[in-house]
């Protein structure tokens, strides 16, 4: 059974969200990175990119697949984890405490309409 | 089998040599006369071996080959069938073998109808018009294939016509096809079946929609039954259907890409057609197109005048070159060799056997092993890994235990529908012990993580190689003798 924590905000893609005013840290689920399995590379987008919710702002690869990450919110990146540059399998350890990307968001009230930890686990589960 | 692993550059001698030049009694010397520019400033780092040393080196390496011709090879959406020896005998032939693509066509009107025959026997099989066998690869016939989409709509005067639909099943080539042709990729969805999901497809086909691109039987095997629903909807819409004739196999003989409505397809003559395939190619990706179409197949073409003679004929209004001269004429020599072995009659029996022996491993195993879509399959299914998930052994110990007892991996964790994917690919050309080998097997190795998982886990056991560490390798692959040597030295 994989873990959800119940303060954050998910996508049906599994990211996850977990805004802080205007800010939105960005990372993926301990599903997708169980799913993965083995993590060997993330590619991040650049400071000060534009992203748009549900369009890809990078890609995970793994020994089994490479797989794009959707972005669950639309704005400007302001940071990214670079930890993950030489140690992608921090996303593997702890996918919570390893956030991917931080985004200005243009709309704050956007996050409410991503999935919440219940609806997110009847995902997991199907 | 005596373990062997040394690299050609460990051999290596000062000084040693495996040839002996004739003095060069002209009095030139071309390394003058080359511009500084092009020269090297260090001596390249070659092996330094003897001819005997080479012999044997290679010959080593290649007893740990695994082929078709050592073992079965169930590898799912490569259609790894057997490559009959006659096809190498015919391709060798001197007459052949020795022509120089710039030779007077008068003497070479032999190859040039063997080039003209298998175009259009090409046509027939696959319903279409006309074929080129230029391109070198399958990907290399969908880029070409996709150009000739492309080129038709701008044509036309039709410019904004950019986007490609690709299903979220397909093969990894087809959108990055469709990206290298300059187009987009728009993804449709795929119902659980793996087939198109036609409600998903009818939103996206608006007036920007160039064509879709499609394989049938789809990814997991599966024949699209909506197949005419789905052609009629795109062409409505202005767009046209690209095969990718990756899943070709089947309907050999039986069906026609042309009949169902497709306009632009590729052939991987290495899979359908029996050319020597992966390490082993090259390949070749002939492209045909129906009718309408066929003036934009790539320069050089090959026609027959009224005289009966060919000739190579760069044409205006073609879509230019996508390769030197005719392609890999060689592949060509070999798929010829084989469809006229085969015979009219006989290929007719290709699709339907390889669909038997798919149907036959699938539905034996199916008790151990997971099968999301019931229903009968054509050349390949899908299992999703074990069907007891208890035992934590994933789909990567049992490919990694099957080559314990001697057998091929088949393909491990694609389709990306599901996440422990086995595909599964017998072809036709396996007999009946081989898939009951197989197939007891299957069935041990499932006991097997029932009983003493461990030791699926740790799998392989009696390989040369043990089981590899693909993580590091992945993160830091050392992929030649220089890093491999500063790796050693510790200066990673």
């Amino acid at each position: 059974m994989s873990k959800i924590l119940e303060n954050l905000r998910y996508s049906d893609s599994h990211e996850w969200v977990s805004l802080d005013g205007e800010v939105a840290t960005v990372g993926i689920t301990d599903y997708a990175q169980h799913a993965l399995g083995n993590i060997v590379y993330v590619d991040m987008p650049e400071v000060s990119d534009e992203v748009t919710a549900g369009e890809d702002f990078g890609a995970v690869e793994s020994v089994k697949a490479a797989s794009d990450l959707i972005s669950p919110v639309s704005g400007e990146v302001i940071e990214i984890n670079d930890d993950l540059d030489g140690q992608p399998e921090l996303l593997n350890e702890d996918p919570y405490a390893n956030w991917i990307m931080k985004v200005k968001v243009n709309d704050p009230g956007e996050v409410s309409n991503l999935l919440d930890a219940k609806d997110y686990a009847k995902i997991c589960e199907e | 089998m005596k373990y062997y692993d040394k690299l050609i550059f460990e051999l290596s001698r000062p000084g040693r040599k495996g040839y002996s030049l004739p003095k060069n009694e002209y009095g030139t010397d071309t390394l003058a006369a080359l511009p500084g520019a092009l020269k090297r400033e260090e001596k390249a780092e070659l092996p330094e071996v003897s001819e005997l040393e080479v012999v044997r080196h290679y010959t080593n390496l290649s007893s740990k080959n695994f082929g078709v011709d050592t073992g079965f090879y169930p590898l799912g959406s490569c259609t790894m069938k057997y490559n009959p020896k006659i096809n190498e005998e015919i391709a060798a032939h001197p007459g052949f073998l020795y022509l120089h693509p710039l030779q007077d066509e008068r003497t070479v009107q032999g190859a040039l109808e063997v080039y003209y025959n298998l175009q259009k026997i090409l046509s027939e099989l696959a319903g279409l018009e006309e074929f080129t066998l230029n391109p070198y690869a399958g990907a290399h016939g969908e880029l070409t294939g996709l150009m000739i989409m492309k080129t038709y709509h701008s044509r036309r005067g039709d410019e904004k016509r950019t986007k490609v639909i690709v299903p979220n099943s397909a093969h990894g080539t087809n959108p990055a096809s469709a990206m290298v042709a300059g187009l987009q990729v728009v993804e449709v969805k795929s119902k659980p079946n793996g087939s198109i999901d036609v409600e998903d497809l009818k939103p996206l086909l608006d007036d920007t929609v160039a064509g879709i691109m499609m394989t049938n039987p789809n990814t997991l095997g599966m024949f699209e039954t909506d197949i005419l629903e789905i052609a009629r909807l795109v062409h409505e819409a202005g767009g046209l259907l690209y095969y990718d004739g990756a899943n070709l196999n089947p309907l050999l003989g039986k069906a026609r890409p042309g009949d169902m409505g497709f306009d632009i397809m590729h052939i991987n003559l290495h899979k359908t057609f029996s050319t020597p395939h992966g390490g082993g190619g090259p390949g070749a990706g002939p492209v045909g197109v129906r009718e309408g179409l066929e003036s934009l197949l790539p320069n050089p073409k090959v026609i027959k005048r009224e005289d009966g003679t060919f000739s190579v004929v760069n044409e205006d209004g073609a879509l230019g070159n996508v390769s030197s001269y005719l392609g890999n004429y060689a592949v060509i020599m070999k798929a010829y060799a084989y469809i006229l072995s085969l015979g009219r009659e006989n290929i007719k029996n290709v699709g339907p056997m390889a669909t038997l022996n798919a149907n036959y491993i699938k539905e034996n195993l199916k008790d151990d092993y997971l099968l999301p879509i019931e229903g009968v399959c054509k050349h390949e299914f899908v299992f999703d890994g074990l069907k007891d998930k208890s035992t934590g052994v994933t789909t990567l110990n049992v490919a990694k235990r099957l080559l314990d007892y001697g057998f091929h991996a088949p393909t491990i964790y694609f389709p990306l529908l599901f996440h422990e994917s086995m595909m599964i690919e017998p072809t036709e050309t396996e007999s009946v012990e081989t898939l009951d080998e197989f197939i007891e097997v299957m069935h041990r190795v499932a006991k097997e993580a029932r009983e003493t998982p461990e030791l699926v886990k740790e799998a392989p056991q009696t390989t040369l190689v043990r089981k590899l560490d693909e993580t590091t390798a992945a993160k830091n692959p050392i992929l030649t003798y220089k890093a491999l040597k500063q790796n050693e030295n510790g200066s990673c």
